[in-house]
């Protein structure tokens, strides 16, 4: 099978990526392709590099609270794009009023300050579209 | 499970091996005068007072800010009522990156992270009430520092304050932006000439004001170990000092204002030797690189703030206890002002509530807890002495490898001190992973059913507010003159003209902060960082 394919982004103004960047290095670390967009993408140069890169996962980094304006604009520009097998998941600071609004927008990967990356892993990899191919099953994509 | 296994290494937070005992030889090499000093002489290691804190308490400066300027002004004046002894500005996204609340990337982050400033309006309505000219401010504001300082300077101005005596701070320090915190605007040479422009611009007209608060705050909490920390922000100070000594300028004019931020993390003794070690660098490194004569350049003066990165958000009372702790070193280890996080930051920005148990927490250090009494009471120890050589030691090899690299703005083109720091925050990462390292509440003594806190939400209505009043602005000022100002400072940046009284000019005529910043940006680009992990 081949690698899972993921899109950490940080959206918004904050600059903080110590999160993005541990997260990016435990899942490239995990044996998934990791791209790492860099600091304040906007929702649809997240959605794009997504397209652009045949992601399987996008991983919004939000810690300044504006993750009820970026969020369900994601969600939104990937139903006006057909992106539908597009998992997103978010980390960070996202206060507990938040969580139900985001699992109505069909976000359920929602990691909090102090979640082991493990958990992480393990979410993205049973979530995300699992991708075979024939390339894949003849093994010449090693 | 046994308390401590028998194969657990013994380290410190940021992974620094630390021996069983220490006693009279591991200071063997240690000489009184030349490398401790009393309190109050050279080379400060114990302290820049001779009596510490028995002249002068620490300043208990709490950060804060949220909303608009008249939710963060009634959060001011409870602080102040609650005996906090200096005020500290928080300011939100998209003043910290100089965008108006109008502009696209502001959407949803308007008031959310700190208090939106947009202009000269807002900044009289966040201190009404509030006498600058008696008060000491602190302003965590960087790449649109001079902005926001002009402001300040205008509004103390129009309160009958005069600028020979006021006094607070501007962090000014964009190096750590572009090392760790990354709220940068302009490429790093244009934004080093804004700060040796406010170096410049006080030394002349507010000659109390410390222009710069040189962070090695930020760097921390990004992930960077203790010595990376006090070696990346001592670095960061003397490139300020050279760049400043390259515009013309004498050290010993503008030396003495430039002041130190660090982070009291949660390693005790690790954290006071750090303190100490950064004065005796910096008073050496003054005297010896720079060959400053004034000893107030060779004082480092220093604000401290317990550790953000060591919050919680499970179990967050138990944040409480670790403040505490941090809090307690940064003392010990001589901080001249403080803040102490509150328990409910891993989770929001604090309420009004925590935010006072977070200044009881300095109040009871101070007033009960016996520590003030004595200066540096860890002198002496062989081990606080000895950690205080060896982070020396190590600072001074990466002094040595930056150099080497031409200094620091060419090291952070490099990409060698966000490397540095990636990599520790990875392996620290990992230690929690494994379990080699515990934090309470969140890798052992875990808790199945917590009882959630009362959190600060900050909703979309402090943005919809300051998009009214910025309409409100907009059409009651005088545009021409606001265009004038603006086309001045175009063209003073592009020449070599001091941006600070161009920027005077500007916020006199309520030119907003994205504004400003858009003329700089007309002129000098914005920097735009290889994204590296």
């Amino acid at each position: 099978m081949a690698a899972v394919r993921v899109v950490i982004a940080k959206p918004g103004l904050d600059g903080h990526d110590r999160g993005a960047k541990v997260i990016a290095r435990a899942l490239r670390d995990a044996g998934m392709e990791v791209i790492y967009t860099g600091l304040r993408q906007t929702p649809e140069q997240i959605v794009s590099a997504a397209l652009q890169e045949d992601a399987d996962v996008i991983g919004l980094s939000i810690l300044s609270g504006a993750h009820m304006h970026i969020c369900p604009r994601i969600v939104e520009l990937l139903r006006e794009r057909r992106m539908h097998d597009v998992l997103v998941v978010v980390g960070g600071i996202i206060p507990d009023v938040d969580i139900p609004k985001l699992n109505a927008l069909g976000i359920t990967g929602i990691f909090l300050p102090g979640t082991p990356m493990q958990t992480i892993v393990e979410f993205i990899t049973g979530h995300a579209r699992a991708r075979t191919s024939l390339t894949d099953s003849t093994g010449a994509n090693q | 499970m046994p308390p401590v296994a028998a194969d657990r290494s013994f380290t410190t937070v940021s992974g620094r091996p630390v021996g069983e005992l220490y006693t009279d030889e591991s200071t063997a090499t240690l000489d009184y005068a030349r490398d401790l000093g009393d309190p109050g002489q050279f080379p400060y290691t114990r302290g820049i007072h001779p009596t510490g804190y028995r002249g002068r308490l620490w300043t208990m400066r709490q950060f804060a800010g949220f909303g608009t300027p008249e939710d963060t002004n009634e959060r001011y004046k409870g602080l102040l009522k609650a005996g906090g002894t200096g005020l500290s500005v928080a300011f939100d996204l998209p003043t910290l990156m100089g965008r108006d609340p109008d502009h696209e990337l502001s959407r949803g982050e308007v008031g959310k992270c700190g208090v939106n400033v947009t202009s000269l309006a807002d900044m009289e309505t966040l201190f009404e009430g509030i006498d600058l000219g008696r008060l000491t401010t602190s302003m965590t504001i960087n790449s649109p520092a001079s902005m926001i300082f002009a402001m300040y300077l205008v509004v103390a101005e129009k309160q009958g304050a005069d600028w020979h005596t006021l006094s607070g701070t501007i962090q000014n320090d964009i190096l750590k932006e572009f090392i760790a915190q990354k709220e940068f605007i302009y490429p790093p040479r244009e934004s080093m000439r804004l700060i040796t422009d406010v170096f410049a611009f006080c030394t002349e007209h507010v000659p109390r004001w410390n222009t710069i608060s040189v962070s090695g705050y930020h760097i921390r909490e990004a992930g960077a170990t203790a010595a990376q920390e006090l070696a990346f922000t001592l670095r960061d100070g003397i490139e300020y000092v050279q760049y400043g000594i390259d515009a013309g300028m004498d050290v010993d004019a503008f030396a003495p204002r430039i002041s130190f931020f660090f982070n009291s993390h949660s390693d005790f003794f690790e954290e006071i030797a750090k303190f100490r070690a950064a004065r005796r660098i910096w008073s050496r490194v003054m005297q010896d690189r720079f060959g400053a004569r004034n000893p107030r350049s060779w004082q480092l003066r220093f604000h401290a703030q317990t550790a953000g990165v060591s919050l919680t958000a499970q179990q967050p009372y138990n944040n409480v206890v670790r403040t505490a702790l941090q809090a307690m070193a940064a003392v010990l280890g001589g901080t001249q002002s403080l803040h102490t996080n509150a328990l409910d930051e891993a989770l929001a920005l604090p309420t009004a509530e925590s935010a006072t148990l977070a200044l009881r927490t300095q109040q009871i250090i101070a007033h009960e807890s016996g520590v003030v009494n004595v200066v540096d009471p860890f002198g002496g120890s062989y081990f606080v002495e000895r950690l205080t050589s060896d982070l020396e030691a190590e600072a001074l090899e990466y002094f040595a490898r930056i150099d080497a690299m031409g200094g620091m703005v060419e090291a952070i083109e490099r990409g060698y001190p966000q490397r540095e720091i990636a990599e520790s925050a990875y392996r620290f990462q990992q230690a929690v992973e494994t379990r080699e390292r515990i934090i309470v509440g969140v890798n052992d003594f875990v808790a199945e059913d917590e009882p959630p806190v009362g959190i600060l939400y900050i909703d979309e209505s402090a943005g919809e507010k300051q998009l009214a009043k910025l309409d409100t602005l907009r059409r009651q000022r005088d545009q021409a003159r606001v265009t004038s100002a603006l086309d001045a400072l175009r063209r003073g940046a592009a020449g070599a003209d001091n941006t600070m009284p161009l920027l005077l000019d500007a916020v006199r005529a309520y030119a907003t902060v994205g504004e400003m910043c858009d003329a700089l940006r007309d002129v000098w680009g914005e920097y735009v960082e290889d994204a590296v992990i």
